[in-house]
């Protein structure tokens, strides 16, 4: 089963699958998805030539959408463009303890900032904690099971070794949260969830109660009946697996040699430490070597605060970043996962019906279709986010990299400027005697 | 650096270029401006190394290296004509005779100490062996700069066996020999390690002998600390090479990120070898920090020799005392002090008069050379005050200003390491910015 090149589709925008009208009913949709920073701009016009296939054939029903079929990943910032199209803003910040006779936990500030039509004010302002962004994200992968659902900073901390309110800690769990929810406010369908919508508003996040109405919807392609076996994968979703298995060793492997890099240069600053001690105690015997002697420990001393700084910013901003994109790699999995499911599915349910129908010439059954709509819609969900992800993916690690060359370029700096104004210092105390000498 | 040595205009300081290769051949070139001695006549270096194989002492075979020592006379070199240098071979173990003989016959000076025998505060991935490329290199300018320091010394350089030594090959050792040094060495030796207690010794050089007790703490800690942290620092490097394999392995998978990733690797593989050659220039600072520890060394046997001739003229003032007190009761019959005579003469009666006539005169004639004693050693403890005091602040001067030399050449050094790591990693930025 081959399918064309679609992009979001009917099932993107703001109604759930299940109450979006077959393509090739009466209604039309005059659905208008742009997909941010993307130059894939799809349009569901009406009146666009459609392909004319039988509602059971295994061309895409979708093809007749008209696509920019342009395939080149943005070579500009991808967030860049999207601000000018961009219409909900979101921020986390401002985290706070709470201390109440149960429990001590943290809760971010997260403020929102739209002209969307789905919101009732263009400003909001609540208070979240970890636990209702984790919340926002099983609710997410429930009811958009076919979109790649950005990560979230890991859950769980080992109590005895990461200190929960530190503020190094809090700092880079608000920053990883703050960028989860950037990531689905910028995404074309996500961003449009009731979930997020409820997340971002609702004073009171009672999960319990208060959303059994929005979990109803979007039960669509959740839990798949077991028991299917998928028959050819199409080739581009095993690419992309293999593709996240080899990256993920990758990740893997990078992490491991950062963790190394740390250890090394943590030990390397202990003995530079008691290095620049040494030249300290000697001064105690000397007189005209005072000043060199002091000169030399103080550009060691200050050469390990750079070290210092250089380590602390590695732990703080480069390997939780790796690790986000672990964890985003496992969801992304789980996701090809689903997708295969349902693709197996359907051909389970549409080699049963064919062999019906062979038998006692019945019509196609509704369900099959429906089966067929869903692996579409999937497909075609999935390949965008797809391409989207690569694209943010590149733009993450861009970042990422050259935030750490320049941190290395910055400690080197402060460095080399110590040792340079001691140099100075040294040779003009030189010539100072020289010329005193022969006066 | 042989080069440098050759060169007749003596550079000046150009402080704007500072390089730690500037900093040595402005050692050097300062050795040859300020003293009127041996260096001014003579233009000495230390060529090359070779390996050579020989039967030893016990008649096994072995390998060593021997120095090849070039002179020229420097006034041949002063009129423009360029005649090629005198040459002559010398292994390590002759350079230390020389030593051991200068040590002993001035032991008022602070003789300038030789490159180490074996490799000390070796850091791990650097060679303990003597046979070691690198090391006998590194020996090699020890062994010149040993020999430039002896022979700008305003005293030392004016020795006739360290003439010979630069000059006769093969007949030299006899001629040491014949100084009849090697005696004076063990007792030498067995002084500077003996215990004795001196009543008045000179405060300057107690103070001096302190210091040098601190010198050589303070730079074998240095040397210690800094052997650690040359490990350390080139396990951080080494494990960036890292990247280089794991960004190759990622741009394969990647379709714009690919050459990028791949560029950037590479100057991680890089950055990662940089460091041999880093550390291979850190230990020429470790050298000069070596030779100022085994000077220490020298310092506090040119103050243990003050003890020793203190010590050895209050033992010889203080015969002279108890001869002469021994003399007073003899003569005089009043006992002052308990002597072994005086009970025999309590116990058995008075000895017979002409043997007390004898014993006067013995006491007499100790009693003179006991005098002349107490003169030479007075004579000997102020001479070698003197001239020891003389050489202690020329070393000093010396010291002071070789060693900031030597700081600010680490400095400099410091620079370059910076401005290779910035390099290194701003290229890999670009890299990372073009993926």
């Amino acid at each position: 089963m081959s399918v064309g090149a679609p992009r979001a589709l009917a099932s993107s925008g703001q109604k759930p699958i299940t109450e979006i009208l077959h393509p090739l009913s009466a209604a039309e949709e005059p659905l208008s998805v742009t997909i941010g920073g993307d130059k894939q701009e799809v349009a569901l016009t009406n009146g666009t030539p459609v392909e004319t296939s039988s509602p059971a054939s295994t061309s895409s029903l979708f093809n007749r959408l008209q696509l920019d079929d342009d395939l080149e990943a943005d070579v500009r910032d991808p967030y860049a463009d999207s601000t000018e199209m961009r219409d909900l803003f979101v921020t986390v910040d401002d985290p706070k303890k709470h201390v109440s006779t149960m429990e001590t936990y943290i809760t971010y500030r997260v403020s929102t900032k739209t002209s969307r039509v789905e919101f009732d004010l263009p400003e909001y302002c609540v208070r979240r904690r970890y636990q209702d962004f984790d919340w926002l994200r099983i609710k997410l992968e429930d009811s958009q099971p076919t979109h790649l659902i950005p990560p979230l900073p890991e859950k769980f901390v080992m109590k005895g070794v990461v200190d929960r309110f530190s503020e190094e800690f809090v700092e880079t769990r608000m920053k990883a949260l703050d960028k989860f929810l950037k990531r689905v406010a910028d995404h074309p369908v996500l961003s449009f969830n009731p979930h997020l919508t409820a997340f971002l508003t609702v004073k009171d996040l009672n999960k319990r109660q208060g959303l059994a109405l929005l979990s109803k919807v979007g039960e669509s392609v959740k839990h798949v009946a077991g028991g299917y076996k998928l028959r050819a994968r199409p080739a581009e979703f095993c690419a992309m697996g293999e593709y996240l298995d080899t990256f993920n060793q990758k990740l893997g492997t990078i992490d491991r040699i950062a963790q190394r890099i740390l250890k090394e240069q943590s030990e390397y600053l202990t003995e530079l430490r008691e290095y620049g001690g040494v030249y300290s105690s000697w001064v105690g015997s000397e007189e005209e070597l005072r000043r060199p002697l002091e000169g030399v420990a103080g550009c060691v001393t200050t050469s390990c605060g750079a070290l210092e700084d250089l380590g602390d910013n590695m732990s703080l901003d480069f390997l939780p970043v790796l690790r986000e994109y672990v964890l985003y790699l496992e969801s992304i999995k789980n996701v090809l996962r689903k997708r295969d499911q349902s693709q197996a599915e359907y051909e389970g349910r549409l080699e049963a019906a064919i062999l019906r129908k062979q038998e006692d010439r019945t019509p196609m059954p509704l369900e099959v279709e429906k089966c067929q709509d869903k692996v579409e819609c999937f497909n075609a969900d999935l390949k965008a986010d797809w391409e989207r992800w690569q694209s943010n993916k590149r733009h993450d690690f861009k970042q990422l990299l050259t935030s750490m060359a320049d941190r290395n370029i910055n400690s080197y700096e402060k460095s080399q400027a110590a040792w340079e104004s001691l140099i100075t210092l040294l040779q003009d105390k030189q010539t100072e005697d020289k010329t005193s000498e022969t006066n | 650096m042989a080069e440098d040595g050759r060169d007749e205009s003596v550079a000046a300081d150009d402080d704007s270029q500072h390089t730690a290769e500037d900093g040595r051949n402005g050692l050097n070139n300062t050795m040859v401006e300020e003293s009127p001695t041996l260096l001014r006549r003579m233009e000495i270096c230390v060529a090359e190394a070779e390996k050579r194989s020989g039967k030893n002492a016990v008649n096994m075979q072995e390998t060593f290296t021997v120095y090849l020592i070039e002179t020229r006379p420097m006034d041949a070199l002063a009129e423009g004509r360029n005649p090629a240098p005198d040459s002559l071979w010398r292994r390590y173990s002759e350079f230390e005779l020389l030593r051991n003989y200068l040590l002993v016959s001035f032991p008022y000076i602070v003789v300038p100490p030789l490159p180490e025998k074996r490799a000390e505060f070796v850091w791990h991935k650097l060679s303990a062996d003597n046979m070691d490329p690198d090391f006998v290199e590194r020996r090699r300018v020890g062994l010149e700069n040993f020999l430039l320091r002896v022979a700008s010394h305003p005293v030392l350089s004016n020795d006739e066996i360290l003439h010979h030594f630069l000059t006769e090959e093969h007949s030299w050792k006899e001629v040491v020999y014949e100084t009849g040094f090697q005696a004076k060495a063990d007792s030498r030796l067995k002084a500077l390690s003996a215990t004795f207690r001196v009543r008045n010794p000179d405060k300057r050089f107690m103070d001096m002998k302190h210091y040098s007790d601190e010198l050589q703490s303070h730079t074998s800690q240095l040397l210690r600390a800094r052997a650690r942290v040359a490990d350390r620092l080139y396990g951080v490097y080494k494990v960036h090479g890292n990247y280089g394999r794991v960004f190759s392995e990622w741009s394969a998978i990647e379709r714009e990120m690919g050459d990028g990733l791949q560029s950037a690797g590479h100057h991680m593989d890089a950055y990662a070898a940089s460091i041999d050659d880093i550390l291979e220039e850190e230990e020429h600072y470790a050298d000069q920090l070596k030779e100022y520890l085994f000077y220490a060394e020298a310092l506090r046997a040119v103050c243990r020799k003050h003890e020793l001739t203190q010590f050895e003229l209050e033992m010889a003032t203080q015969d002279l005392i108890s001869k002469k007190q021994q003399h007073e009761e003899l003569s005089t019959g009043i006992v002052r002090t308990f002597s072994f005579k005086g009970m025999t003469n309590k116990l058995f009666g008075q000895e017979a008069p002409e043997q007390r006539e004898a014993r006067l005169k013995l006491l007499e004639e100790l009693i003179e050379e006991g005098e002349e004693a107490v003169k030479d050693k007075t004579v000997e403890c102020e001479e070698h005050v003197e001239k020891a005091w003389v050489d202690v602040q020329r070393f000093k001067e010396q010291k002071d200003k070789d060693l900031r030399e030597a700081l600010i050449n680490y400095a400099v050094m410091q620079v370059s390491m910076c401005k290779k790591g910035i390099q290194m990693w701003s290229n890999a930025k670009e890299c990372f910015l073009k993926m």
